[in-house]
């Protein structure tokens, strides 16, 4: 499944898309961002209710293919700015984490 | 490539929006060198935890990254208060960090044992009330 594909299924939105056409490998949820800078694989869809700017900055370091902001949450403006300076993808859904995760899984 | 080729940052401290800002840098530095994506990802890994540190923990610091065809070495140098109780520090979970820190994701206690795990060396020398300064070294 490419990022374009998961942003354009039901129940998810994106909100930036860098690179449609990435393909997604597998996935990793948590929001403490040393962790998911140790797990996080490269080509993972990266799920999280973090929103802040930091999630940037972790992506494009450890390379997960998207971030997907569970619950709702929106990335904050400094967030959506950085994105698209560096070429992050992010994609927002209104299921909750779980929910997110079972549904990308069920994709790949 | 022929030689070192070295590379200087000065980080600044408490400043969340930039913070990760040289790590990011040298990840396309070392792209654009033709560097393996393992060795990208280490080092890149290793820099962002130990930049970050020394934002949050250290009000700053400085970093220098040392590129050789076989080795790509990392020095983070603060002034910062320094860690008391190195063995602690590097336990999985062991965090200092405040609230205000914790609610943008961080403090989990895994920033040095990430450092630790992705470098094939790694030491720290750190005296309480003067600074740290860690080093780091990814084998090509
Ligand atoms: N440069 C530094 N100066 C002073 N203290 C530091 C420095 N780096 C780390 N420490 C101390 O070591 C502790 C552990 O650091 P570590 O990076 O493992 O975790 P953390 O930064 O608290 O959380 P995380 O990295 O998971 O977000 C810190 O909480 C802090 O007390
Ligand atoms: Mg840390």
């Amino acid at each position: 499944m490419t990022v374009e594909m998961l942003a354009k299924t039901a129940d998810f939105e994106p909100i930036y898309i860098a690179d449609g056409e990435r393909e997604i490998l597998g996935g990793y949820a948590g929001d403490l961002l040393s962790w998911v800078m140790g797990r996080a694989k490269e080509g993972d869809a990266w799920v999280t209710i973090m929103s802040n700017v930091n999630i940037v900055a972790v992506c494009t370091l450890a390379d997960p293919a998207c971030i997907v902001l569970s619950e709702g949450v929106r990335p904050d403006e400094e967030a959506l700015r950085r994105a698209r300076e560096q070429g992050v993808s992010i994609i927002s859904t209104g299921l909750d984490t779980f929910e997110a995760c079972v549904r990308i899984a069920s994709m790949l | 490539m022929a030689g070192e080729i070295n590379f200087h940052f000065d980080i600044d401290g408490g400043n969340f929006t930039s913070a990760g800002e040289a790590s990011v840098r040298i990840k396309k530095l070392l792209r654009d060198m033709g560097f393996p994506p393992d060795v990208i990802r280490r080092v890149s890994v290793a820099m962002y935890e130990g930049e970050i540190n020394m934002v949050i923990h250290a009000n700053g610091g400085s970093a220098d990254v040392n590129v050789s065809p076989d080795k790509i070495e990392i020095i983070l140098a603060d002034s910062g208060p320094g860690i008391k109780n190195i063995e602690l520090a590097m336990q999985e979970g062991y965090s200092t960090a405040p609230d205000n820190i914790r609610s943008l994701g961080f403090g989990a206690g895994m920033g040095l044992p990430n450092m630790k795990r992705y470098t094939d060396e790694m030491r720290i020398e750190s005296e309480v009330g003067r600074g740290t300064t860690i080093y780091m070294t990814v084998n090509v």
